[in-house]
């Protein structure tokens, strides 16, 4: 079993005339590298109707259903986040609720709002009333602010995860941008903080430090938007770890912050 | 046979990187079965005078033969022709300068000279667009990543100099490679280790509209896991004359002109 825990798709009123062939060369690839499980967000419309990482409540509305719609299309090999702006509260909220009401296993947020804003508090209390986790996009070290988005960092994705303790967080992609390092001294010692492993970073290295960090039981693979860099990584904790602590990175972590029926099998 | 271009050996100033030494290079290279490595000194880049560490690297390449040095040429520093020279007589594959580490203009005076003596020896010219991420690096670090405009500069500076860049991605590869002509872009390398696969499909799209010829494996390591760049090529859906080709064969052919190098 193998749960890539950060993983996008497209749809027809996204601005890549290609949406169709990314999505099939995902589940293509996945396929080679033996990816059990897509877990998967659309954020809006990806730019072309609201910008991707502020996207309108109809850009997250239309994203979602259409994610929902790969799910049915795909049971055995793609799951859901429900991509929320949480500057729209009810909207939200009326997302998420349909969203899991619908088989959609996990929040996204990605970078409409700062992670310790209190307006993060009410998607928060949602994720610890029905069980599921919050993928939270994170700028590694984020030393100023950078256009189209009001990215986080770990700092505060920690602040928030100490607010609520009950509800398990993956700060998204280690390896996708920006200091590395200064996330994980950050996230040592928040307990409910696992470490998405994706992006497009191989540095030699990082995974040690993510080891050495926060123990492999707080590890994740994903890929993101690089399955090639997913691959690899695989391929070096191979090397890196003992064959159950393999195992607890491919998929028995996520099995255990995601909900009970999630995944088949687990 | 797989040959990776863009190795490194030594200890990197901005991080601790595991694994710098050269038996530790080698040690990477068996866990993903890579035959040779083309390697540069990686403290040189940060150095006053880079030039000074090719001694040591032609001293580790003697110890490990796997290894083939790529010396560094500054062409701001005096002496440099003698470096560039010994480098030839060292029967090395290829020579490297990378002019923003050095604070030279990656299109100035220096650079266009020192692309000409190579052309002139047939020797291989090497630079990196980059080492790390530009959003992850040292507050301290403010080397600026090679050019586009400074790779279309320097084939142009002589007709017969070759060039082999490292550590570009697929917005920089096609800039370089439609804003040149057919006979500067078939002088034009290019190293695949930074370059998206699926499902962007960099690489794949890449090798249809540039060329297979034009493209030779290289990881970064150890700076970059070297599994990443054989994960690009199991990606690839490639026969197996084209993966031969990508992983040994263009590199083989980069050699020095004339010699067994």
């Amino acid at each position: 079993m193998l749960i890539d825990v950060h993983a996008h798709f497209f749809h027809e009123r996204t601005p890549r005339g290609d949406w169709q062939e990314l999505n099939a060369s995902r589940l293509r690839a996945g396929e080679r590298v033996g990816i059990t499980i897509h877990i998967a967000s659309i954020l809006g419309s990806w730019g072309r109707t609201s910008p991707t990482y502020f996207p309108s409540p109809t850009d997250l509305t239309h994203a979602n259903a259409y994610q929902r719609a790969l799910q049915r299309q795909h049971p055995d090999r793609i799951r859901s986040y429900v991509a929320v702006n949480p500057n729209f509260p009810g909207h939200a909220e009326a997302e998420i609720r349909g969203g899991v009401a619908e088989g959609m296993i996990g929040i996204k947020l990605a970078a409409s709002r700062r992670a310790d804003d209190p307006l993060i508090d009410p998607v928060c209390a949602l994720a610890a009333e029905y069980g599921v986790p919050v993928l939270q996009h994170i700028w590694q070290h984020r030393r100023r602010d950078h256009a189209g988005q009001e990215a986080s960092d770990a700092v505060e994705l920690c602040r928030l995860a100490r607010r609520h303790p009950a509800v398990s967080f993956l700060l998204a992609h280690i390896g996708g941008g920006g200091d590395w390092l200064h996330s994980l001294r950050a996230v040592r010692d928040a307990a409910n903080v696992y470490v998405d492993l994706s992006g497009s970073g191989v540095d030699g290295g990082m995974l040690e430090a993510c080891s050495e960090a926060v123990g492999v039981s707080r590890l994740l693979w994903g890929c993101d938007l690089t399955i090639d860099t997913g691959w690899a990584k695989l391929r070096y904790l191979e090397h890196l770890l003992s064959a159950a602590d393999l195992e607890a990175v491919r998929w028995r972590n996520a099995a255990r912050i995601f909900p009970p029926t999630a995944f088949p099998n687990d | 046979m797989r040959i990776d271009v863009s190795a490194f050996v030594g200890a990197y100033p901005w991080r601790r990187v595991p694994g710098t030494a050269p038996d530790a290079v080698l040690a990477a290279m068996d866990r993903v079965a890579i035959d040779e490595a083309w390697v540069s000194h990686l403290p040189g880049f940060f150095w006053r005078d880079p030039m000074e560490g090719n001694r040591w690297l032609r001293e580790a390449s003697a110890t490990h033969p796997r290894l083939r040095p790529v010396p560094a040429i500054h062409p701001g520093l005096g002496g440099w022709e003698r470096e560039l020279r010994a480098a030839i007589d060292g029967d090395v594959p290829a020579v490297r300068a990378d002019p923003t580490w050095y604070a030279l203009d990656p299109r100035g005076a220096e650079m266009r000279t020192l692309a000409g003596a190579c052309g002139e020896a047939g020797i291989l010219l090497m630079l990196a667009v980059r080492l790390e991420d530009s959003r992850q690096r040292h507050p301290h670090d403010g080397a600026g990543e090679l050019p586009p405009w400074a790779v279309r500069a320097l084939i142009r500076a002589h007709p017969a100099v070759r060039l082999l860049v490292t550590h570009a991605d697929k917005p920089f590869v096609e800039e370089v490679h439609f804003g040149s002509t057919a006979e500067e872009s078939s002088r034009i390398s290019w190293e695949i280790g930074w370059i998206w696969g699926p499902p962007e499909e960099h690489l794949a799209t890449l090798l249809e509209t540039v060329g297979v010829e034009r493209f030779v494996f290289g990881t970064g390591q150890p700076l970059r896991l070297p599994e990443n760049a054989v994960a690009k090529l199991d990606l690839l859906d490639i026969d197996a004359a084209t993966r031969v080709a990508i992983e040994s064969g263009n590199a083989s052919s980069l050699r020095r002109v004339g010699t067994g190098a």
